[in-house]
C-alpha cells in the first residue's frame, strides 16, 4: 500500500472501528456496573471526530463536549487511560475525577470534556487569544452540538473570535437533537452555518457521515484558519444511532428515522467502498476488528486492575497551594 | 503624597503590565473609556490595544476567554463592571475556573484574576449595588479577596496574578475615592491573612471591604464610651484566616461580625458558625451580626442607608453584647 490517500482511508476506517467498539464495550460495562454516572455514546458520529482530528497538528488545542470518547481516541489519548477514566480509576487520564464527561489530557492539548452545553466555546476563544498574543502557531478546534447554538455563549464566542480575528475552528456536530429536542423545534433558523456567516465567519455544511468529506472539509478549513489566523465554522450533519445517554428511553424519534440514518453508517459505508474498489478485502477488515478487540481487552484489563484514588487525596488539587 | 484607592488599583495594574508580558487586561470599557470606575485610565495609550482590550458586552464569553487564555499560558486580568453583572458569567466562574484543576486530576490550572466592583452606597438601586462576594466564597477552587485599604488595593493584584489558581478581587465601589497616603515603595502584599486594624480588649469586630471603615468609625465611637473594640479585616474571604479571628476572640471573649451581604446564608453566617464551633467556651456572650436588611437595595438615599450596616447599628450591636460591662 504505497498510495498515501489509501493509507489515510485505511487509518480512518481503523480509527472509526476503534471508537465504535470502544463505545459498544462501554455500554456493556455500564450495564455491568463498572461505568456509572452519565454515559453519552457517539455511535454513528465517528466520522466527525476522526475526520476533523486528522486535520490537526500536535500544537493545536482541542475543546470538546461531554460526548467526547471519539475525540479523545482520535486525538491519541491512549485507550487504556481513557477506559480507566470511564471506571473512575486513578490511572485515568483525568485521575478518575471526571469520568466519561470530563476527559482531559494536557500533553495532548485536550481541554475537556465540557458538560455544560456551550460552555467550552469561550474557553476555545481564550486559548486562541493566548496563542495569538504569544505568537504561537497552534489553532484551536472547538467541538459542540446543535444544542449549543441556542446558548448565548455560542453567539458571544463567534462574535468575539471574528471581531478579534482569532484562530478557532468551530465544529458544530449537528446530530439534529439537543437531547430530545429536534433542531427545528429549537431554532428559528435551522441553517446553522448561516448563523456563523452572520458573524462574518466563513462557514460550510458537510455530510458528517462521510469521513472522507469531513476530512477534506476539515483540512481545508484548518488550512484557512492557519493562513490568516481567523475563525472558520463547519457544520457536520450527523446522527447518533443510540439514545442521548444510558437513561434516555428515546421516545422522541421514529425508529424509521434511525433506520434510515443507519443506512449511511460511516463505518460500513467506508468498509464496503474499500472492498468494492479492491482496496481492501473482507479478511483485512476482519484483521482490523481483531486488533481493535485485543486493544479493548487490554484497556479493560488495565482499568479493572488499576487502583482507586485514596480517599485521603480527596482534597488534592482543589488549590495549587 | 495623598492618593486615592482608585490610584492605588491603577498603579497595581501598571506594575503588573510592566513586570510581566503575559499580563493583559480585558473587560467592558477598560480601554478607550478608561474603565467604568476610571481605574484603567491611560493604560490603553501606554500599553496598546493587545494588552488593554475593550470587550463587547459578553460577560460569559470574556470571562471564559480569560480562563482559556490562562490555560494557554497568559496571566489575564478580567474586569467585570460590577458584581451584579458577574452573574452573567457564573457558568464560566463556577463550572470552569473553579473546577478545572481538580476535575482534570491536577493537569490544568487557571491563573486568572477577575476584578469587580461590589456593594452599595451610591444610590445605584437593586441591580448595581449588591454584595455577592459571599456567594463566591462558597465555591471551592476560588480564592476571594476584598482589599479595603490603599495598601491592599495597591498590593493584592500582583500577588493574585502570581497565584496559580483563579482569584476574584472585590473592590467596594464606595472606596474608589477613599484617600490616604502610601509609601513610595508600596508593593505586593499577602492574600492569605486577616489583620487586626485596631487593637482592643473587650470585643472583636470582624469585617472586610467597604464596611471596614464604618466598623472603625464605630470602634472610635465606642472608645468614647469606654468600650475597647478590636477590629479585624478579613481581607481574604476564601480561604478564611480563622486563626487570627480566634486568637482575638480568646482575648476579648465577644464577637460581632459586620457584613454588607444579606444575613441568611451569608459569609457572616459562616464566620459565626466557625466561631461557635471553635471558640464556644471562650465566649462570654452569644456572637452577634450586623448585616444588610434582606431587601433588594432601594434607590432613595434614606432607604439605602437604612438597609446597610452603619456605624450606629454596629455600636448598638456591641452595646447589646457588653452592656453589663459599661
Amino acid at each position: 500500500m504505497t498510495d498515501p490517500s489509501r493509507d489515510r482511508t485505511w487509518r480512518f476506517l481503523h480509527e472509526m472501528i476503534r471508537i465504535r467498539r470502544f463505545e459498544e464495550k462501554c455500554a456493556e460495562l455500564y450495564s455491568a456496573g463498572h461505568i456509572r454516572g452519565f454515559l453519552h455514546l457517539s455511535i454513528g458520529e465517528e466520522a466527525v471526530s476522526v475526520g476533523v482530528m486528522h486535520a490537526l497538528a500536535a500544537d493545536d488545542a482541542i475543546v470538546a463536549t461531554y460526548r467526547e470518547h471519539g475525540h479523545a481516541l482520535a486525538r491519541g489519548i491512549p485507550m487504556d487511560t481513557l477506559m480507566a477514566e470511564m471506571y473512575g480509576k486513578q490511572t485515568g487520564c483525568s485521575r478518575g475525577r471526571g469520568g466519561s464527561m470530563h476527559v482531559f489530557d494536557a500533553a495532548k492539548r485536550f481541554y475537556g470534556g465540557n458538560a455544560i452545553v456551550g460552555g467550552g466555546l469561550p474557553i476555545a476563544v481564550g486559548l486562541a487569544l493566548a496563542a495569538t498574543l504569544q505568537r504561537q502557531p497552534g489553532i484551536v478546534a472547538c467541538f459542540f452540538g446543535d444544542g449549543a447554538v441556542a446558548e448565548g455563549e455560542f453567539h458571544e464566542s463567534l462574535n468575539l473570535a471574528a471581531l478579534w480575528r482569532l484562530p478557532v475552528l468551530f465544529v458544530c456536530e449537528n446530530n439534529l437533537y439537543a437531547m430530545g429536542t429536534r433542531v427545528d423545534r429549537a431554532q428559528s433558523q435551522t441553517d446553522l452555518a448561516a448563523k456563523a456567516r452572520s458573524y462574518r465567519i466563513d462557514a460550510a455544511a458537510v455530510d458528517g457521515m462521510d469521513v472522507l468529506a469531513v476530512a477534506d472539509a476539515a483540512a481545508h478549513a484548518v488550512a484557512s484558519v492557519r493562513s490568516d489566523g481567523t475563525p472558520r465554522f463547519l457544520e457536520l450533519r450527523t446522527y447518533r444511532f443510540r439514545a442521548h445517554s444510558m437513561f434516555d428511553p428515546d421516545l422522541y424519534r421514529d425508529k424509521s428515522e434511525i433506520d434510515a440514518w443507519k443506512q449511511r453508517d460511516p463505518i460500513s459505508t467506508l468498509s464496503r467502498t474499500l472492498v468494492e474498489r479492491d482496496v481492501a478485502t473482507a479478511a483485512l477488515v476482519t484483521a482490523v476488528e481483531a486488533s481493535v478487540a485485543d486493544e479493548i481487552d487490554q484497556a479493560v484489563q488495565f482499568a479493572d486492575e488499576s487502583d482507586w484514588e485514596p480517599a485521603a487525596d480527596l482534597l488534592k488539587d482543589v488549590y495549587t497551594r | 503624597m495623598t492618593i486615592t484607592y482608585r490610584d492605588a488599583v491603577h498603579a497595581a495594574h501598571r506594575e503588573a503590565l510592566l513586570k510581566d508580558p503575559r499580563v493583559f487586561l480585558m473587560g467592558e470599557d477598560v480601554g478607550m473609556y478608561g474603565g467604568s470606575y476610571a481605574v484603567s485610565k491611560g493604560l490603553l495609550a501606554e500599553f496598546g490595544p493587545d494588552r488593554i482590550r475593550d470587550t463587547p458586552l459578553s460577560e460569559s464569553t470574556f470571562v471564559g476567554a480569560g480562563i482559556g487564555a490562562a490555560l494557554g499560558g497568559m496571566r489575564p486580568i478580567v474586569e467585570v463592571m460590577t458584581v451584579n453583572f458577574s452573574l452573567l458569567a457564573l457558568d464560566q466562574i463556577v463550572n470552569n475556573a473553579a473546577t478545572l484543576r481538580h476535575m482534570s486530576g491536577g493537569q490544568l490550572h487557571v491563573p486568572l484574576v477577575i476584578r469587580m466592583a461590589t456593594g452599595a452606597g451610591r444610590q445605584l438601586a437593586a441591580q448595581h449595588a449588591h454584595s455577592l462576594e459571599g456567594w463566591y466564597a462558597h465555591i471551592p477552587g476560588l480564592r476571594i479577596v476584598a482589599p479595603a485599604t490603599l495598601e491592599d488595593a495597591r498590593g493584592m493584584l500582583w500577588t493574585a496574578l502570581e497565584d496559580p489558581d483563579p482569584v476574584l478581587i472585590f473592590e467596594h465601589q464606595t472606596l474608589y475615592n477613599f484617600e490616604g497616603t502610601l509609601p513610595d515603595d508600596a508593593g505586593p502584599v499577602d492574600i492569605d491573612r486577616a489583620v487586626v486594624r485596631r487593637e482592643g480588649s473587650l470585643v472583636t469586630l470582624i469585617t472586610y471591604g467597604g464596611t471596614l471603615h464604618k466598623t472603625l468609625q464605630a470602634a472610635d465611637a465606642l472608645a468614647t464610651e469606654g468600650v475597647s473594640a478590636e477590629v479585624i479585616d478579613l481581607r481574604t474571604l476564601r480561604p478564611l484566616d480563622m486563626a487570627t479571628v480566634l486568637a482575638s476572640i480568646r482575648r476579648t471573649h465577644r464577637a460581632v461580625v459586620v457584613d454588607e451581604g444579606w444575613r441568611s446564608g451569608s459569609l457572616a453566617a459562616e464566620v459565626m458558625a466557625r466561631i461557635v464551633e471553635q471558640a464556644f467556651y471562650d465566649l462570654d456572650a452569644p456572637p452577634a451580626r450586623v448585616c444588610t436588611a434582606e431587601v433588594p437595595i432601594p434607590y432613595p438615599k434614606h432607604l439605602e442607608e437604612a438597609a446597610l450596616p452603619q456605624p450606629a447599628s454596629i455600636v448598638a450591636a456591641v452595646r447589646g453584647l457588653v452592656g453589663a460591662h459599661v
